[in-house]
């Protein structure tokens, strides 16, 4: 198909482009097959390029001949565009529609997309599982990598290669494998060093109503036990739904069959409801003509801040689990894909120092989310502006990082990276000239030939030029575990994501541009003391045979 | 003290808020604090308690609930029924002084001498502050109408009022007006020539009218030439001003006076204000609270919806001063609550000397204690009636915060200042805050056997400093605009929960780089001692620094350095910056420890060397 075919004006003179809290620009609007481009051909004023994958929903006006469109995209953002010229007007929203709509996947941008800049390092080879393996072998030897799902037969969302207890043959994992939805058997997570206790994830067991059990799993979860200790289940779902998922084939462990596992039920939402608090939210945040008695109750009634709070509490338990009671914690919900996920990275966040670096936090995300078959492309189909009935989408990747941002707001100093890391990789989550966050799971990104036919998002990230940009000024390493708050005082709404297109950010920026001019100014006046005396010690052993009098 | 009945118990455990955890320690009490002691010291002045409650006895001890009133909650459990009884009963006694002379102010001692106390209250002059705004001046001047208080004995003796309002007007307007507060000027805009005007509401009732009083609103709205007509902003909700009415007080009838536009605003009473907050704390010291219950009970409390009327009206103000260039006169009631927020906190928008350190204490002496608003009722200090108490100036505060978080660089102090000022306006150590009234602060001869809270603040001010503050913020925004939409209002974390340390970030931003902009002082001083010793070195071996390190010297000194060394030659420069070495020495021992030793020799070596 050729883009060509949809657009049916590719360009319009005197358009008008309004954005909150920004001077109105007039200009050209042209139309490509990936962007809408507003240029007013002037030097001085920013040119408008937005990708048509960024674009959630339009909609349009008319006054006379003079027609609006209001476009609403997925990082938030609402513009209008005035066209003049009816027939004009219709055509481009027709055209923005259909190509913001395309439901094949190497349509897409990333297949398209030839990045300026040198290529230094491939961020598809930056963090692949034998890497991290290697990591593992130097604190234990009780794992092994297996090749069981090396052709996807067993596990279609899992990677290739997988962690699993060593004494556990490829036999039993097959048969734990139909025993789990998806086929999604218990492996490993993370690796706690300071107690060597850990973490694994799966998808719910497939107990049914008349409780079967497979020994295999319970073989294989046993055996990350050490001997006379227990451990723990945290199941992300509360009792209730747990028992429902029974008449559908799905279900939880029974103590009988798992004695030494202590299941804990906890009540993070499901996707799908997951999406509604995101509209709400956004709604809510957008209403700009709100007493406060609406504004806290239809913050309150998006349940957004809930959902903060239910994810991160559980994070917590899963980390106090490992780190103060010394167990080893099995995290799975129903098909383990989303809730689990959010679960896990965060109790690593809390737990492991190296994921709070922006090397770390990255290999985090390619790890729990990317290689863990998190369905990126179903979850960010579209965001809080879709008109139509959800299909799979939910912002449930979004939820965590604004749960990392929640303990960024608590440790200021313990994270390498700032606030515009995780804007930044909500953006691409949803819409990207990399094609990282394409497809649903490493077999599809196989399929795609995405690392042979895209540009990594970690290839441009990783460039020096472009780090700077998500440094944290006050990073100071540290050690420890953090604990953080979750007392609803302590919970904040994220600012920087759902108030960013409707407050002037002018004073805020400057602010931080002024702390980051007091810390580098330290650093610059540290290295002239350090200079200077260097210097007058040289001068002093040059001149000393002169003191002697 | 004869109310002393038990001043130590020991095993006395201290149960944290929100959390299991407890400390076990001793418990003190002395004449003005309750002192607890473990490994690190907790100390509640008396004057902080708002109500202590002894619960029934549990297995453990007997519990001992206090409740402060800079929103400190305390949880002891003693284990003697008998000694939690004598502590209680001994905190009642102590925590409702009977007379002034009872307040911690009058025995509060920080070895100061007189002449230093003197100097404290001699910080902060409010005719400098008209002089500053440009008044006395051709439209305004100096009353002594109020001398001797016989006016309006709430109001300060020094009022300054349009030069064309006789006396005859000013004393007819004052029996027009509720307790005597006649339109006087609390802040002048010098650039648009505009007033902002307070008084109280006028005893009108349904129809009287007061000639004097007509005409000394003329009188200020012809004071100012850029303007036909002058605002008058009722702060009260409609309904209450109705109400008033039928008490023979009331409103002004537009009909009666001339170019006038007027204008409620709708902030609600000091009762619905007590009761806001009481409900907002008992949301928050909720323990294991939901984030439904916790938003729903924002949403019922009503308290930021309180604070963003508040916030409003003080934007209209500013609004109509700076950009309409029109006068505007506000009240309430009494003129001493809502007045007295919304003019402070306007001229706080459109005037950036207020959003300093001096400049905030300024606002705080004029709008709030020289005006009259009655914080000895209003905090509790003294015999208390519990219908006058209410958190009326703690929300001005919070104001003042909101305004910060949307500008953060508008201001020289940071939220810990603000969070002080509360902390005293309750603790009676200081004598500013005594008292209802500026006569009633002199029967109490509040200068000659109290200390001043602004001195004491002055001298620690470093801890109060915003280190984003930026002076010239003030320049690209003389007048602040702030959002009022809803969701830019915040819960204020640190002002009401202060005290529990397990709800607040476990790093602070604002103490980092505070550190770092200390640090950066003590550096320059550092770089600026050690390049003086460099040219005192080279200037002993008479060579020219220019002939010297030149490679060196360009990356090091660059421009400066270069400005620098010709006036090396001068002899009496060179050694006032010896001193200046001596001084980046200290500085240098505390910054770097060990590390700069070979400096030290280096620079007793220079200083020798100029000596000899």
């Amino acid at each position: 198909m050729e883009f060509a075919e949809l657009i049916k004006t590719p360009r319009v003179d005197g358009v008008v482009l309004h954005r909150p809290f920004m001077p109105t620009v007039e200009g050209t609007l042209c139309l490509t097959g990936h962007h809408l481009i507003l240029s007013s051909r002037q030097d001085t004023t920013e040119e408008l390029w937005l990708l048509h994958a960024n674009i959630d929903s339009t909609e349009k006006r008319f006054v006379g001949s003079l027609g609006t469109i209001i476009v609403k995209c997925k990082d938030l953002r609402v513009i209008q565009l005035d066209i003049p010229g009816m027939e004009e007007c219709l055509n481009i929203a027709s055209s923005i529609e259909a190509l913001s709509t395309l439901d094949s996947v190497s349509l897409m941008y990333p297949f398209f997309y030839r990045p300026l800049f040198e290529v230094i390092e491939d961020g598809w080879q930056s963090f692949v599982p034998e890497e991290s393996f290697k990591d593992l072998e130097s604190m234990t030897d009780e794992w092994r990598l297996s090749e069981v799902n090396k052709d996807f037969s067993l596990c279609p969302s899992y990677p290739s290669l997988l962690t699993v207890p060593k004494d556990i043959d490829d036999e039993s994992l097959c048969k734990a494998a139909s025993f789990r939805h998806g086929g999604r058997f218990p492996v490993l997570s993370y690796y706690h060093k300071k107690n060597a206790m850990v973490m694994m994830r799966a998808a719910q067991p497939l107990t049914g109503t008349n409780g079967r059990r497979c020994k295999e799993d319970e073989k294989l979860i046993n055996a990350t036990l050490c001997a006379g200790k227990r451990g723990y289940i945290i199941d992300t779902r509360t009792i209730a739904v747990a028992q429902q998922a029974k008449a559908r084939g799905g279900g939880f462990e029974q103590e009988a069959n798992y004695p030494q596992w202590r299941r804990i039920h906890k009540a993070i939402e499901r996707s799908n409801v997951l999406q509604d608090s995101l509209i709400k939210l956004v709604e809510a945040c957008n209403d700009q003509s709100h007493s406060m008695d609406r504004w806290l109750s239809k913050l309150e009634a998006s349940n957004w801040q809930s959902n903060v709070k239910e994810i991160l509490t559980t994070a917590c338990l899963a980390a106090q689990c490992i780190d103060r009671e010394g167990a080893s914690v099995l995290v799975h919900g129903t098909e383990g894909t989303d809730s689990t996920l959010q679960v896990t990275s965060l109790a690593q966040i809390i737990l492991d120092p190296a994921c709070r670096t922006i090397r770390g936090f990255e290999a985090l995300i390619e790890r729990e989310w990317l290689q863990a078959g998190h369905p990126f492309q179903q979850r960010c189909a579209q965001s809080a502006y879709s008109n139509g009935k959800p299909r799979s989408e939910a912002p449930v990747f979004l939820l965590f990082l604004d749960c990392v941002w929640q303990i960024l707001r608590q440790f200021p100093c313990s994270f390498q990276f700032n606030e515009n890391l995780l804007i930044m990789l909500f953006e691409h989550a949803y819409a990207s000239q990399f094609g990282t966050f394409l497809g649903n799971c490493v077999a599809e990104r196989g399929k795609l030939q995405l690392s042979q036919k895209t540009v990594s998002l970690w290839s441009w990230v990783n460039r020096p030029q472009e780090l700077e940009r998500f440094l944290n000024p006050l990073y100071e390493p540290n050690n420890l575990v953090i604990w953080p708050s979750v007392a609803p005082q302590s919970l904040l709404l994220w600012e920087g994501v759902f108030l960013r297109w409707n407050r002037s950010t002018k004073c805020l920026d400057e602010a931080y541009q002024e702390m980051v001019h007091i810390i580098e100014y330290n650093k610059e006046l540290q290295n002239k003391v350090n200079s200077l005396r260097r210097q007058l010690a040289q001068l002093e052993t040059e001149d000393s045979p002169l003191q002697t009098p | 003290m004869e109310h002393i009945r038990t001043p130590k118990v020991e095993q006395v455990k201290l149960l944290d808020r929100f959390s299991n955890k407890s400390v076990i320690g001793t418990l003190h009490l002395t004449a003005t604090h309750l002192i607890f002691v473990e490994s690190n010291s907790t100390s509640i002045l008396h004057h902080h308690i708002a109500s202590v409650e002894k619960l029934s006895l549990t297995t453990s001890g007997c519990p001992l609930l206090i409740q402060c009133r800079n929103f400190r909650l305390v949880h002891f459990v003693i284990p003697r029924e008998r000694d939690c009884h004598d502590i209680y009963s001994s905190l009642l006694r102590l925590l409702r002084p009977v007379s002034y002379d009872e307040l911690y102010a009058f025995s509060y001692n920080p070895k100061q001498n007189d002449q230093q106390r003197e100097e404290g209250w001699q910080l902060i002059d409010l005719a400098a502050e008209f002089e500053r705004m440009g008044v006395p001046c051709d439209q305004w001047q100096l009353t002594d109408v109020n001398r001797e208080y016989k006016v309006c004995e709430t109001y300060p003796r020094d009022l300054y009022v349009p030069i064309t309002a006789s006396k005859p007007i000013i004393v007819g307007s004052s029996k027009f007006r509720s307790k005597g507060r006649f339109p006087v000027l609390t802040y002048f805009y010098q650039e648009k020539k505009a007033a902002v005007c307070r008084c109280s509401q006028p005893l009108s009732g349904f129809s009287a009218r007061c000639l004097e009083d007509e005409h000394m609103l003329q009188a200020i709205s012809k004071s100012n030439h850029n303007s036909r007509y002058i605002y008058v902003m009722d702060t009260r909700p409609k309904l209450n001003a109705l109400a008033n009415r039928a008490a023979g007080k009331g409103y002004e009838n537009e009909d009666n006076y001339s170019n006038i536009r007027f204008q409620f605003v709708g902030i609600e009473n000091i009762h619905v204000m007590r009761g806001s907050l009481q409900k907002l704390l008992e949301v928050v010291g909720t323990r294991s609270l939901s984030m439904t219950d916790y938003l729903v009970g924002l949403e019922n409390s009503g308290w930021l919806r309180h604070i963003k009327a508040i916030m409003d009206a003080a934007i209209f103000l500013a609004k109509a001063v700076t950009v309409e260039g029109a006068s505007v006169l506000v009240h309430c009631s009494d003129g001493w609550d809502r007045t007295a927020q919304v003019c402070a906190l306007g001229s706080l928008l459109m005037d950036p000397y207020y959003r300093t350190i001096k400049g905030f204490m300024v606002l705080i002496e004029k709008d709030w204690i020289s005006f009259g608003h009655k914080f000895a009722d209003r905090c509790d200090q003294l015999d208390p009636d519990p219908k006058e108490v209410s958190p009326i100036f703690t929300q001005f505060l919070e104001c003042v915060w909101q305004l910060t978080e949307q500008f953060p660089q508008a201001f020289e102090f940071s939220e810990w200042f603000l969070i002080q000022i509360h902390e005293h306006v309750h603790s009676c150590q200081f004598g500013n805050f005594l008292g209802n009234s500026q006569r009633q602060r002199e029967v109490l001869q509040l200068k000659e056997r109290t200390y001043s809270l602004w001195a004491h603040l002055l001298s620690e001010k470093q801890n109060y400093l915003n280190p984003v503050y930026s002076p010239s913020f003030a320049e690209s925004h003389p007048v602040l605009e702030p959002s009022t939409q809803a969701c830019h209002f915040k819960f204020w974390r640190n002002m009401y929960h202060q005290y529990d340390r397990s709800m607040h970030p476990r790093q602070s931003i604002l103490k980092q780089v505070l550190t770092f902009k200390e640090s950066n002082r003590e550096l320059e001083g550092t770089v600026q001692a050690l390049k003086t010793l460099w040219i005192c070195v080279l200037q002993y071996h008479q060579v020219s620094p220019e002939a010297s390190g030149d490679v060196e010297d360009e990356e090091v000194f660059g421009e400066e350095a270069r400005e620098d060394a010709p006036a090396s030659t001068d002899g009496e420069r060179t050694v006032e910056g010896s001193s200046a070495t001596e001084n980046g020495y200290g500085e240098l021992t505390g910054s770097f420890g060990s590390k700069n030793e070979p400096a030290v020799v280096t620079l007793e070596f220079g200083v020798a060397r100029m000596t000899c």
